[in-house]
């Protein structure tokens, strides 16, 4: 009987376990090839369109060498204003990844950093425009700021309060904050156009230029913010109320931490912080505003944040890498001729590669015959 | 995994060897088709959106065949917002690329185009729809538009002429026009109200009713706006905003359609009319051969019937027999001056012949009026600077709703 019931039991193919040994630095090394392995993907697909539209026969290294002029201009002529649009873009796109880190870590799921920085960029535009020529300058541009910092902060810290007091779904209340802050930002353009929907440049309030470039104030201030960030989140208090409410908020009560006050204090820093990315963009750049002033960044940030794994000098990292693909596949598209959505598709490529990367990174695969069992990615 | 990570390497190591690879050839060829000798012109365009948009297309279609036929390099940087941006991209043509003229197709790029202006006087700025040159005192920095309105006073008239045809088979139809707008301002009113002279010079007793979108492209709004009109007894439209919406909405309902920026026959075969649209090849022209000839380029250019750059399509299947007979006799006259779209003996505001009209010519945040725009009983649209400020309500035309954006 037993004989007759004894199932051979075969192993399947093949099987996927779960990993925890891989030491930090392979992790990063499998990351860094699929950044590679996606960018090459995409730029040889790039060769190819670019070469049946332009109608030129163009190399691999045209292209590469098209998507670094794009970046970084002519840098080795002395000409340095592509490279200090390239750090403008990752500045402002870093501070709104910055932004919503800390209330990731809490697992408060801030989609509304394109609307705080919004709404933070419309309280400097107003101070600019109102108080311009009534203070005087020293006192106007902190006034700009700290208008910028209130303005985020209240932006965030309302769906913080209806999260934290009513539990509503904080998701949907920040994405929606997004439209209420674009429409309010349309009524503003519309009520002080010249015309036909524009705010002409405004001097008054705006962020000094020092050393004779206008974004690099933007820039310093960005990198104290990341420093700043980095040390908030790693070695204060604060920081650590942060990453026990995101582990477990029952937690977090039973070692007496008050989880409502920690879930509203990290969202006024979170709005702050975006409001910062608006006046960045506002006062440090535009002098005038309107609905796509954020451009859509703010919901990038959020992708920046994750790829980053919350920490803040990693997200710095792939603020610059996204912004290096933007730029660059903007205007290689540009340049032969090809719809700017390319940049899209090649950032989104690239970004793929290094999600999907995480599976070599958790997890092996073992094949029936191997006897020990190895890997094999 | 030693293995992997062997693998991997190498896979690195293989892909940057390629790209030094192609960059080294890249540098030791100096790219021949990139590199334009200095005394080649090169020109760069900044658009605000890319060729999905019908206003942008418009533009870009024109850069091309207008650089094609002068023979010089074009560049173009699309998707640039209204915003510093502007300034960035213009200053990326000219530091990196080397232009000579630079060229910006939306409204809100001109305060950030004149800065670049400012900083960059060895080279020429044009920017189109824009209202700020002749009183920026910039020698580099130039308007330009076109005399719109006397294309759509044409259409006007070919639409005047389908209502005839409709009310001689059909002695019910009252003939009430509707207009779907994008925003209540200068170019669109002056756009509506040049429409409704040319119908009203073949119809006398024509009248028309207006609606706004409140946006240059909403599909939806702008389907709704027209279905409304219809409802409202409107037996012909006609449209300035961007999408497809007013069209496919006269084609559904079988009421004829005046379509702007270019043919609408393909989706609308039955009731399409005839659309009309600002050619900008003659201006590229333009402004590429003053560069080349060392001259200047007006601070104001306005485009007109006579040097191409107000066109009209050809006619649809739809419209009524004899058109293009009279409309060949309406754009000689208007050629000639001997019509003019704004004649104050045309039409009237408030039940009076209009005399005097001080327009809001010259930019300020208080929209002041500051020019007398009627001249020998005629009321001289762009003369005084290229984008529009006809912004008069006149009899005969009710605005049933209002939208400043």
């Amino acid at each position: 009987m037993r004989k007759t019931t004894t199932v051979k039991h075969r192993e399947p193919l093949i099987h996927i376990a779960k990993r925890d040994d891989m030491a930090a630095w392979q992790a990063w090394l499998i990351r860094l090839a699929a950044i590679l392995i996606g960018f090459f993907v995409m730029s040889a697909v790039l060769t190819a369109l670019a070469s049946t539209s332009s109608g030129k026969d163009l190399s691999f290294g045209d292209i590469l060498e098209r998507l670094s002029r794009s970046v970084f201009g002519r840098l080795f002529e002395g000409k340095f204003s592509q490279l200090w649009k390239f750090l403008q873009e990752t500045a402002v796109l870093l501070c709104l990844s910055l932004a919503v880190t800390p209330a990731f870590k809490m697992k408060f799921w801030n989609c509304g950093a394109e609307g705080q920085a919004l709404f933070g960029g419309l309280a400097a535009m107003f101070c600019m425009i109102n108080l311009g020529g009534k203070v005087p300058e020293p006192v106007l541009v902190p006034l700009v700021i700290l208008a910028s910092i209130i303005g985020g902060a209240v932006w965030g810290v309302i769906p913080a309060i209806f999260h934290a007091y009513y539990r509503t779904n904080e998701t949907l209340f920040t994405l929606m904050m997004n439209y209420v802050a674009t429409q309010i930002v349309a009524y503003y353009v519309y009520a002080n156009g010249q015309g036909s929907n524009v705010i002409n440049p405004v001097s008054t309030g705006a962020l000094p230029v020092i050393g004779g470039q206008q974004y690099l104030l933007n820039v310093l201030i960005v990198t104290l913010l990341t420093v700043l960030t980095y040390v908030y989140l790693r070695f204060s208090k604060q920081g650590y109320e942060v990453s026990v409410v995101g582990e477990s908020q029952n937690t977090a009560r039973y070692i007496g931490i008050n989880v409502k006050k920690v879930i509203i204090r990290t969202m006024i820093i979170s709005g702050a912080l975006c409001g910062i990315a608006g006046m960045l963009l506002v006062a440090g750049k535009d002098h005038s505003i309107n609905t796509a002033t954020v451009g859509g960044q703010g919901f990038t940030a959020i992708m920046v944040s994750w790829l980053g794994q919350f920490n803040p000098y990693i997200i710095a990292a792939m603020a610059a890498l996204v912004s290096f693909l933007q730029i660059g596949a903007a205007g290689a598209a540009d340049a032969y001729f090809l719809n700017s959505a390319y940049a899209d598709v090649m950032v989104g490529v690239v970004v793929l590669c290094l999600v999907a990367c995480e599976f070599f990174i958790r997890y092996t695969v073992k094949f029936r015959h191997s006897k020990k069992g190895g890997a094999l990615a | 995994m030693k293995k992997i990570l062997a693998l991997l390497l190498a896979a690195v190591m293989l892909f940057s060897l390629a790209a030094c690879g192609g960059n080294n050839n890249d540098t030791s060829t100096p790219d021949g088709s990139n590199a334009a000798p200095a005394e080649d012109l090169k020109v760069g365009f900044i658009f605000l959106h890319d060729e999905n948009s019908t206003y942008d297309k418009n533009f870009i279609d024109a850069a091309v065949a207008a650089c094609k036929n002068m023979g010089v390099e074009m560049v173009q940087k699309t998707q640039i917002p209204e915003s510093n941006a502007c300034y960035d991209a213009a200053v990326e043509l000219i530091e990196v690329e080397d232009c000579d003229i630079i060229f910006a197709d939306s409204f809100g790029h001109e305060s950030f185009l004149m800065k670049a202006a400012e900083e960059y006087p060895d080279v020429e700025f044009c920017h189109a729809t824009g209202t700020q040159a002749h009183t920026a005192n910039l020698k580099n920095f130039h308007n330009a538009f076109a005399h719109i309105y006397e294309g759509r006073y044409l259409a006007g008239v070919v639409a005047g002429l389908k209502l005839k045809e409709m009310m001689a088979a059909d002695s019910t139809i009252v003939p009430k026009m509707g207009y779907v707008g994008a925003f209540t301002f200068a170019e669109v009113i002056s756009g509506y109200t040049s429409f409704y002279l040319g119908a009203k010079s073949i119809v006398p007793e024509v009248t028309m009713d207006v609606k706004f979108t409140g946006s240059w492209y909403d599909e939806t709004k702008e389907k709704q706006a027209a279905q409304a009109l219809i409802d409202g007894g409107c037996v012909l439209i006609s449209q300035h905003a961007d999408s497809m919406g007013a069209p496919t909405a006269c084609e559904a309902a079988k009421v004829p359609n005046v379509s702007y920026n270019g043919s609408t026959e393909a989706a609308c075969p039955n009731t399409w009319l005839i659309s009309s649209r600002i050619n900008w090849i003659p201006y590229f022209e333009y402004m590429i051969t003053q560069v080349k000839n060392g001259a200047a380029i007006d601070t104001d250019w306005a485009g007109t019937l006579e040097n191409g750059a107000v066109a009209l399509t050809d006619l649809g299947a739809a419209a009524a027999e004899g058109t293009a007979e009279k409309l060949a006799d309406v754009k000689a006259k208007l050629i000639a001056k001997e019509i003019n779209v704004f004649d104050t003996a045309n039409f009237t505001v408030g039940g009076k012949k209009l005399d005097s009209y001080l327009a809001d010519v010259d930019t300020d945040a208080d929209f002041t009026k500051d020019t007398e725009a009627i001249e020998n009983g005629v009321f001289y649209e762009s003369k005084h600077r290229s984008g529009p400020y006809f912004d008069i309500e006149i009899g005969g035309i009710t605005l049933l709703d209002r939208n400043y954006g």
